[in-house]
């Protein structure tokens, strides 16, 4: 017995939604989540508590940091 | 020397970052086409490509004008932090295959894979829809990530046809190539030109996060320079941090 196709829509749908997932999740959140906190902190800096400096330094600090964690990350499970 | 400064900093790292991501997705596209076409015939191979590629053009016809709508402001925050997270990701992939923690990306073996998964299949007398999906999926999925690419780092820059022009100088001058050496993209140094494309990508996600949440840049667009040089120099380090020590290799090989 066949199973019933979802339709073309949904189908398109899920496949637009798992690109994006893949392209920005996938293997590795950490990175997508650090992203998420680089962008929140830079914002209170800059726009709730109106400093310049520290949001020019913070940005680029956390990003080098999220991919410090996350080259770490990689490292200990390849140990494994 | 009087041309280079010239030209805005920011313009010369759009280039390069465009230039080199779509370079790099042109080999991946290129090695599935050659190998669909070597084993199945060039007929299905290039309508698989052509249609790949007329679909990709829909899609820049579609969301290319509607992004140039998107306030400024929004569209830098947005593209900066996708930039972001897709540097970070080659950047890391990258680190990890030069340190020899992670296999190289072997083109090589895509090729002889691709061609073993081909044949294993039988042609159809008289459409073979087998090699056509895989040369539509290999150019329309190495070529979404192209108009990804040229469409946020253009729209953001406000210099979507520079970005469009170098894209499609890399396209024609990989292909050229491609074409010419055919089954030897392993030679291509791939993994470099990735860690490239993850420095650009990183430094531009940095620079439009920023912008897009009003931060001042010393110096303004001077700054993606000096973003370059901090994460070349960030990757370097890494790369020699996680690397196994000889030490680490000789005890693993005795054990």
């Amino acid at each position: 017995m066949n199973a019933q196709r979802s339709p073309l829509i949904v189908r398109l749908l899920k496949g637009f939604g798992m690109f994006w997932w893949d392209f920005l999740v996938g293997d590795t959140p950490e990175l997508f989540v650090a992203v998420l906190g680089i962008v929140s902190v830079v914002a209170l800096l800059r726009l709730v508590w109106q400093v310049n400096t520290a949001a020019v330094v913070a940005l680029p600090v956390l990003a080098i940091a999220a991919l410090g964690v996350s080259v770490r990350r990689a490292k200990r499970a390849a140990r494994r | 020397m009087v041309l280079a400064s010239a030209i805005p900093s920011g313009v010369i790292v759009l280039i390069g970052a465009v230039f080199l991501a779509c370079a790099v997705e042109m080999v991946e596209a290129l090695t599935i086409v050659l190998a669909v076409g070597h084993t199945r015939g060039w007929r299905s191979a290039f309508e698989g490509s052509g249609v790949a590629l007329l679909a990709l053009a829909a899609l820049v016809a579609v969301f290319g004008p509607a992004l140039i709508h998107v306030p400024l402001a929004v569209l830098r925050l947005i593209v900066g932090s996708v930039l972001l997270i897709f540097g970070m990701q080659w950047l890391r992939k990258a680190i990890l295959r030069s340190s020899g923690l992670k296999a190289k990306h072997d083109e090589d073996a895509i090729y002889l894979e691709t061609v073993a998964e081909m044949s294993a299949v039988s042609a159809s007398p008289d459409r073979d829809r087998v090699a056509f999906t895989m040369a539509f999926k290999g150019v329309f999925l190495e070529g979404l990530e192209v108009v990804i690419t040229v469409l946020t780092l253009g729209t953001s820059a406000h210099r979507l046809g520079l970005a469009a022009i170098t894209a499609a100088i890399a396209v024609v001058l990989v292909g050229i190539v491609g074409v010419v050496v055919a089954k030897q993209l392993s030679s291509v140094p791939e993994n470099a030109m990735k860690m490239s494309v993850g420095i650009l990508l990183v430094s531009y996600g940095t620079f439009w996060v920023g912008e897009g949440l009003k931060v001042r840049w010393p110096g303004n667009d001077a700054a993606l320079v000096l973003f370059v040089v901090l994460y070349a120099l960030v990757t370097w380090f890494y790369v020699v941090m996680i690397r196994p020590s000889s030490l680490t290799i000789e005890n693993g090989m005795r054990a």
